[in-house]
């Protein structure tokens, strides 16, 4: 227990030196920072752009276009064209925050109960003798390498009126008609738990695993129960993973598109299909693009503390 | 005969010797075993009240689980335990009326300094205010008292070692159990808390066990040392008589540094053994019994302090003298180790303890010494 | 030293597992049933993989499928690792927070505002959509994902190696294929499998960034899933289920060997010595 040991002031003490750089070490930083700012910060500003612009028909179905060969006139008359149309029209529609408000009520519920099926899950694994652990580990991050939409596909089968699950509980007796699941919001939290459960069990078990066991040793000594250190102990020291595991189910969720389009039925409001719809099947950009914007302004916040959450980790773990 | 006393010895505590004391501590035939690896194998101990208890050995020897089973986080395989006349069999850790002091001090990183004191307390819900008045005595009994709002990682390892110790005493357990809780110290922090332990022990009143590798740890603190290997005690006595009186080459060995010379009985009677050693020329006269009978082999052990260097050869034909000559000579300040080579296959350590700053006829290597001991410096051991 | 497992945790690990796998299994069967009903079991056959492999779309969606991802995991590992090296070597610059905002941010954005966001680009800069314009769209997020993978390798690296070899006379550029490279080879590899996978399975960035000739794999079985259950799709399910799993179990078989003969060595080692 070398670590412990260590005066934690050294360890904190020493920050990222700033070094002097040669051209290469600016190269080498310039190709992926280029490559992040156009591929993924530019085109957020043209969301931006595009959603003060109006739909039209043409190719491409907005308007105004950017046409820098009218020169600085052009570009004024484009902004003098920008309007807040659409997002007057995301508050006239109630379709609009009424998805939103379910997208965000969906993603917290499914977040809860994966943390309730995924807690004891990491904990059994974190627990479990050292030999088994890589090959759980293993077995939580398979799933994870294989295809999202085939393991959303899979439920299919299962939760349809006449799928595995209804045959199953016919049989044994539990129930005397098949269940309506598939198509209603059951199945999307179903599909949603499924699906984002190795995300918030890996950052978990990685906690937990590292937990010293002889602090759990330690509060027993010092007569405390094991449920009760569970609750002192355990719990408040894992709750960095608990977090992480949480935004990495809660953020991505709020936008699913998959699983509500294929689980979900009619009544099922995402935020995500919403956008889908109004891009693909009402050829709407700049109304798709004003809903990605405020979409992105809701998980602006989760988003950002997620980061700093991360940072903290990372720059404590080096 | 009246038995001569050995090393110092804390005059009014000596419950082991008078044969009726009641025992506190007691393991009774107690085995563990992990898979088919046996880390205690049968083995009984009696502990008694008061007392400052080391288990000493190097790694893997069962010490630590001998005090894990004491502290309820392992179960005896076979044996009984008893504190205090309970039968400690099937009570959890959380019932025992043992704190112990880990290693890695186990100290809760999300608490801070205060609220780990009183984290046990807590857990017998205890009346507040009593709960804060005994968190104070115990913050100023480690001398911490500026420290009680820091977190475990602001504080440096001299000061976690003294919260770790505050917190296993909160609760006045009727033991203390101290899994090696100096091996994180660098070496003149530990000495000063060997001696901050002793004081504790005796302020307190508690009986300390403590578990540890360090062979000069467990000399200063303890009352008696239990010396193990493989899962078994080979000695238990004070320190002075596991220095003086090993009862067995593994102890001599383990203990200090030593000298061990390979020996036939050449003739005993009830108080005085001589010895004949192949390659020293004269013989070894011990003023010690021995069990051995005449041309039995046994070892000599004598310790390098106790073997006096001169150019002087003493006395003709006198025994426990050889000639040797010096292969090498280590200066430690204090003391200068001498290896003086007496035969082909065999070297004695001498200590000399350096008295004076300047020497008038220093010894050098290649020189042709004496070296002798009295009798009763060295002890016969037949194992 | 650990007790074995209450019945408690082993009980969640059963459940825990028997959710994940369940499903999977399922599918797998249900790519062998005769019946084309996905839920009623009518006997033992191989047909749909037949049937899969006359699919000439299908096929077609496969190979781009393939030639996306090989390529998009490649460069991805290429700027990924990059990045990762800045992350955590480059101590200070102007920007960092960006740049770190920028590696971790596509990692839980969701992916319909990607795959908007990267079309209007696509579209404003009048690149026509296609196989490269799906390549780029992958390559941006799936390095991200390498870049934290690499980042945890390299958070483990012992830098005094890097320093020796300098001192020994290695010329950074040098020292960094030499020494650095291979010690995080396996952190690399992880990478690039997991860009692999990433593209191998995406259906809503590809869906936006896509164009005429260039509809992937998932896209297709999506296309095919709107219109129900079919055996067929559970048989191009289980082939690309076994491929990835295939992949996965070997590589870690290939770590767990050269771990084992690694302690085997360090275990000789030390009897010699």
């Amino acid at each position: 227990m070398v670590d412990i040991a260590a005066p934690a002031s050294e360890v904190e003490a020493a920050p990222a030196p700033k070094k002097r750089r040669s051209l290469g070490g600016w190269v080498l930083i310039a190709v992926p920072y280029a490559w992040l700012l156009f591929f993924f910060l530019a085109p957020f500003f043209i969301v931006f752009k595009i959603s003060l612009s109006e739909i039209a028909v043409a190719i491409p179905p907005y308007l105004p276009t950017f046409d820098l060969s009218e020169g600085w006139q052009g570009i004024r008359e484009n902004f003098a064209a920008f309007s807040l149309d659409n997002y007057l029209w995301l508050t006239e529609d109630a379709l609009y925050w009424k998805s939103y408000l379910s997208s965000v009520w969906i993603a917290a519920t499914s977040t809860a109960i994966t943390l309730v099926i995924g807690y004891p899950l990491a904990y059994g694994m974190a627990r479990a003798p050292a030999a088994w652990r890589p090959t759980l580990l293993m077995l939580v991050i398979l799933p994870f390498w294989t295809s999202f939409l085939i393991r959303v596909y899979a439920w299919i089968g299962i939760l349809k009126n006449e799928g595995l699950l209804n045959q199953a509980l016919l049989a044994i007796g539990v129930i005397d008609d098949p269940l309506t699941i598939l198509n209603t919001n059951v199945a999307v939290y179903i599909g949603i738990v499924y699906s984002y459960l190795p995300f918030l069990v890996l950052p978990l078990y990685a906690t937990l695993e590292k937990l010293d066991e002889s602090l759990l040793e330690a509060a027993s000594d010092l007569g405390c129960p094991p449920w009760k250190a569970f609750w002192t102990i355990t719990m408040p020291l894992s709750l960095p993973g608990v977090i992480a595991g949480c935004f990495l189910v809660f953020i991505p969720a709020v936008g699913e598109f998959v699983i509500p389009d294929l689980l979900g039925g009619s009544e099922t409001l995402m935020i995500g299909k919403t956008l889908w719809n109004e891009f693909f099947a009402n050829r709407d950009w700049p109304v798709s693009s004003a809903v990605a914007v405020i979409l992105l302004l809701i998980l602006v916040v989760p988003i950002v503390l997620f980061q700093n959450q991360q940072q903290r980790a990372s720059e404590k773990n080096s | 005969m009246a038995k001569k006393p050995i090393g110092p010895v804390r005059r009014d505590f000596a419950p082991w010797e008078s044969g009726n004391a009641k025992p506190f501590i007691e393991f009774r035939n107690v085995t563990k075993r992990f898979g088919d690896f046996t880390a205690v194998d049968n083995l009984s101990l009696t502990i008694y009240e008061r007392e400052f208890f080391a288990l000493l050995g190097g790694s893997g020897c069962g010490k630590t689980t001998m005090m894990r089973m004491l502290g309820g986080f392992e179960e005896p395989s076979a044996g009984e335990i008893f504190l205090d006349g309970q039968n400690l069999a099937g009570v959890p850790p959380y019932r025992r009326p043992a704190n112990m002091m880990f290693q890695s001090y186990a100290l809760f990183p999300h608490m801070n300094v205060e609220k780990n004191i009183a984290f046990g307390l807590r857990q017998d819900k205890l009346p507040k205010g009593e709960i804060e008045a005994r968190v104070q005595q115990m913050l100023k009994l480690v001398k911490l008292e500026e420290f009680a709002r820091r977190k475990p990682h602001q504080l440096s390892g001299g000061q976690r070692q003294r919260v770790a110790l505050a917190r296993s005493i909160a609760k006045k357990p009727k033991v203390l159990l101290l899994d090696e809780p100096l091996g994180a110290l660098d070496r003149k922090l530990r000495e000063e808390t060997q001696f901050e332990l002793m004081d504790l022990q005796t302020e307190l009143g508690m009986t300390f066990l403590i578990v540890t590798h360090d062979q000069e740890e467990a000399m200063t603190v303890a009352d008696r040392i239990a010396v193990m290997d493989k899962g078994r005690i080979i000695q238990v006595a004070t320190p002075a008589e596991i220095y003086e009186t090993p009862n067995s080459r593994f102890v001599a060995d383990f203990i200090g540094s030593i000298n061990l010379i390979e020996a036939k009985v050449a003739a005993k009677n009830e108080a005085a053994t001589r010895l004949k050693a192949p390659n020293l020329d004269r013989e070894i006269a011990v003023s010690q019994p021995t069990e051995a009978g005449v041309g039995d082999t046994v070892w000599f052990a004598i310790r390098p302090e106790k073997v006096r260097l001169g150019f002087d050869a003493p006395q003709n034909g006198a025994a426990n003298a050889a000639e040797a000559e010096i292969w090498d000579i280590g200066y430690l300040g204090d003391v200068s180790i001498f290896h003086a080579r007496v035969a082909e296959d065999l070297i004695l350590k001498s200590t000399v303890a350096n008295i004076t700053r300047t020497v008038e006829r220093p010894i050098s290597w290649d020189d042709k010494v004496w070296l002798s001991w009295d009798e009763d410096a060295g002890v016969i051991l037949t194992r | 030293m650990r007790k074995g497992p209450s019945w408690f945790n082993l009980t969640s690990l059963v459940f825990g597992f028997a959710f994940l796998y369940l499903p999977i299994v399922l599918l797998v069967i249900y790519s062998f049933n005769e019946s084309r009903l996905v839920t009623v079991w009518a006997g033992f056959s191989t047909k749909w993989y037949g049937e899969m492999l006359r699919n000439q779309q299908l096929l077609d969606a496969a190979w781009v499928t393939a030639r996306v991802a090989f390529t998009s995991a490649t460069i991805a590992t290429v700027l990924g690792t990059i990045a990762a090296l800045v992350l955590v070597r480059s101590g200070r610059f102007l920007g960092r927070t960006l740049f770190s905002g920028m590696i971790y941010a596509p990692l839980v954005m969701p992916e319909v505002i990607l795959g908007l966001s990267l079309l209007l680009l696509f579209v404003a800069v009048d690149q026509a959509r296609g196989f490269w314009t799906v390549m780029i769209a992958h390559t941006t997020f799936s390095m991200c994902y390498v870049a934290v993978v690499v980042q945890s390798r390299l958070a483990g690296f012992d830098r005094s190696v890097e320093e020796a070899a300098m001192d020994l006379g290695c010329p950074p550029f040098k020292t960094f294929f030499a020494i650095t490279l291979p010690i995080i080879l396996p952190g690399v590899i992880a990478g690039w499998m997991l860009a692999f996978t990433l593209s191998l399975d995406d259906l809503v960035i590809a869906s936006f960034t896509t164009g005429p000739g260039a509809t992937t794999l998932p896209m297709k079985i999506y296309s095919q899933v709107r219109l129900g259950v079919t055996p067929e799709i559970n048989a191009v399910c289980t082939v690309l289920v076994g491929v990835v799993t295939l992949g996965v179990i070997a590589a870690s078989l290939v770590t767990k060997q050269q771990e084992a003969r690694r302690q085997r060595d360090i275990r000789r080692a030390e009897a010699q010595g």
